[in-house]
């Protein structure tokens, strides 16, 4: 973490907290919803599952976050003076 | 009457009347040209126009079906939109190679055979590079890699396109199968171009170090006219299914870790490019109109995010995300333009990213490609995680560095909020470009399923940002990625080679004996001159197709080695520095008289056919 994060005002956490709160009520909605959708191509048995966009799209972003990061460190990742041009 | 007038010649014309014109008249030319062939488009008949014998082949310049027109549209109206964010430009030499540049992919793009095809191809890629080369002192490098690479990739094409005219007596440019030398070599000619790893370094490498409006104009052309070709000649190739895919992936994770804000745009062009081969791999119309679709919706969109991300260097000189921050206080406007470019690229509903993406991955699923549509749905969500929410937190948001900026120059604006008004427009009315592809569309993106589907995966990705954002802070690193092999590998190679030549010419000893790092600089820049003489040993055997290319690259090398070889003495009695400036200045200068040689070659067989 950060300085910048260390130092931040209760007041700040408070907002960010609500702000997440709100964002997860809105995926509920959304998958609240996605029972009632109509399916009019259902080609995998997956787009049948309420919600399973969002599972999916949770475990996607995560995959990619962790994934990348830790090939990126163990592999990739150079100084940026590496290629010396 | 002239029933039609080739779009290319529109804009090799312009290039050719750019350097006579100043003030308004030239701003007149620079954005009426390209849009004066938009509109032509509109009125050419279908068919094949521009039909010459030349030596007892039939060669066709102008192919003009539903396919090759939208994509004429879609390269027409990005060279004006293009040409206002550029309007500020004083060097003409860059609107030149810019216009010689658009032509060279509309010539590629209405091609009806084969070899019409491969000269536009090499018009293209020895007009982008000064694109590049215009970029200034650090773009001498990846310039001369991009154009070693590209010249790689147009051997390649000639030689498949020789072996597939034996082998079928015909040049013509259909669909042509994945099978035997000829089309496997033509396909790998073509995938060069479209960036697929691992031929793909050259993208990034190179499009970072353009110019700021060049890069407008890099990352539009080459590989969607790549995509294009793809479309036409490999549609339903299976092997493209899994390129795509491993495109999509491998562009978003590299751009996870990119610094370079400019870098990171580039690796996202290969990933969005990975769904349109994905699109052309599966072959049915419902993938391929979506892999045309998201051509045209891309092109727009990434011009807006290169526009949005040039301006801020342009106006603040920094590149690197770490050394940025807290600019949505002094630039508000690119902010927001930017961010309608990042919710268009991440499939946000109502914007033209969400109606040509679903599009490719309902046509995978239509297949029952399960690999395809769950790994590309994947690819959408780290899109809008680090294009949308990284790159313009980073940049705009997060900590305030104090940064003095100010929006850009208005024609930069403008030219930004026209691409977009685009991607509002298809956003909102997809009609407007479903009517244009080449299949009869039966697709309705708004539907509560696609929807709810899509928002649920943005949203669910804003969490993951939110909740992950301290991994997320960008690092001040670069990535090797496989030009390593050509920037390390083969340079280390190239010095034991050298060695032995080295020991008897006197002057290069002297430069060893100067220290480690200047001697080191020096023999790698001697690697490339034996690699460009190579490739153009290769580019001479190849026959009369090549003779005009092996010339001008025959020009470079005299040039380049010219300019090495002069520079030893220079390097000898001053810096290294020195010598670079007299080798970007030579470089500079050849620019006018070689492209007004192109240009003359252009028009003049233009006019002698027509």
């Amino acid at each position: 973490m950060s300085t910048e994060e260390k130092t931040e005002s209760k007041e700040g956490q408070a907002k960010k907290l609500q702000r997440m709160k709100i964002l997860y009520a809105v995926i509920g909605l959304m998958v609240v919803l996605d029972i009632f959708a109509p399916r009019h191509h259902p080609y995998f048995f997956w787009d049948k599952i309420p919600g399973f966009s969002s599972l999916f799209g949770f475990i996607s972003c995560l995959i990619l976050i962790f994934f990348s990061k830790g090939i990126g460190h163990a592999f990739l990742m150079k100084r940026k003076d590496y290629y010396n041009d | 009457m002239i029933s039609f007038v080739h779009p290319a010649l529109l804009f090799f014309l312009a290039a050719a009347l750019v350097p006579f014109l100043k003030g308004k008249a030239r701003a007149a030319l620079l954005i009426g040209m390209p849009a004066i062939a938009f509109i032509s488009l509109m009125f050419i008949p279908e068919g094949n126009h521009g039909v010459f014998n030349i030596g007892g082949f039939e060669v066709v310049f102008g192919r003009v079906d539903k396919m090759s027109r939208v994509f004429g549209y879609v390269f027409t109206l990005m060279g004006s939109i293009g040409m206002v964010y550029a309007l500020h430009v004083k060097q003409n030499g860059q609107h030149i190679a810019a216009l010689i540049y658009a032509g060279g992919a509309l010539g590629s793009v209405f091609a009806g055979d084969l070899i019409v095809l491969f000269v536009f191809w090499e018009v293209m890629a020895f007009s982008s590079v000064f694109l590049i080369w215009y970029g200034g002192e650090k773009s001498a490098g990846p310039g001369k890699r991009y154009l070693l690479v590209h010249t790689f990739g147009g051997v390649c094409l000639l030689g498949g396109i020789v072996l597939f005219g034996a082998e079928t007596g015909s040049f013509a440019f259909n669909a042509i199968p994945a099978a035997g030398w000829g089309g496997w070599l033509i396909l790998l000619g073509f995938l060069v171009n479209a960036g697929a790893p691992p031929l793909h370094a050259w993208l990034p490498d190179a499009y970072p170090e353009g110019t700021i409006t060049g890069t407008i104009f890099l990352s539009s052309y080459t590989t969607k006219t790549a995509v294009y070709v793809l479309a036409r000649g490999f549609p339903g190739t299976e092997i493209l299914i899994w390129v795509g895919i491993i495109m999509a992936l491998y562009g978003v994770v590299y751009a996870m870790l990119e610094n370079n804000i400019r870098r990171l745009l580039a690796y996202h062009i290969i990933s969005q490019v990975g769904f349109m081969v994905t699109g052309i791999g599966i072959g049915t119309e419902l993938a391929l109109n979506g892999a045309v679709a998201h051509a045209f919706a891309h092109i727009l969109y990434k011009a807006l995010l290169m526009m949005g991300m040039g301006s801020v260097i342009y106006m603040t000189g920094i590149r690197k995300g770490t050394e940025l921050g807290g600019l949505i206080k002094t630039m508000p406007l690119t902010f927001g333009l930017f961010m309608i470019g990042g919710f268009s690229i991440s499939g946000v509903p109502f914007l033209s990213g969400f109606i040509s993406k679903s599009m490719v991955i309902s046509g995978a699923a239509a297949a029952h490609n399960a690999y395809a549509a769950l790994l590309l749905t994947l690819a959408a969500s780290g899109t809008f995680l680090s294009t949308t929410l990284k790159l313009p937190y980073a940049v705009f948001l997060g900590e305030d560095k104090g940064i003095k900026a100010s929006d850009p120059p208005k024609n930069m604006l403008i030219g930004m909020g026209l691409a977009a008004f685009v991607c509002i427009l298809l956003g909102v009315m997809p009609s407007l470009l479903y009517n244009q592809l080449p299949f009869p569309v039966d697709y309705h993106p708004y539907t509560a399923e696609h929807l709810l589907g899509a928002f649920q995966i943005l949203l669910v990705t804003l969490v993951g940002f939110l909740l992950f954002l301290y991994k997320l802070h960008p690092e001040d690193t670069i990535s090797v990625d496989t030009d390593w092999l050509y920037r390390k590998a083969a340079p280390g190679f190239m010095w034991f080679a050298n060695k032995p030549i080295a020991r008897y010419e006197g002057f290069i000893t002297e430069v060893y004996k100067k220290g480690l790092i200047e001697p080191v600089k020096k023999l790698s820049r001697i690697g490339w001159t034996v690699d460009t003489w190579v490739f153009d040993g290769l580019v001479n055997a190849s026959g009369w197709a090549t003779l005009l290319e092996s010339k001008i690259a025959e020009m470079f090398d005299i040039h380049i080695i010219d300019g090495t070889v002069n520079g030893v003495p220079a390097l000898l009695g001053g810096s290294a520095k020195r010598l670079r400036k007299i080798q970007t200045g030579l470089i500079q200068n050849y620019i006018l008289a070689m492209v007004v040689g192109v240009v003359v070659l252009g028009l003049a067989s233009f006019i002698l056919f027509a």
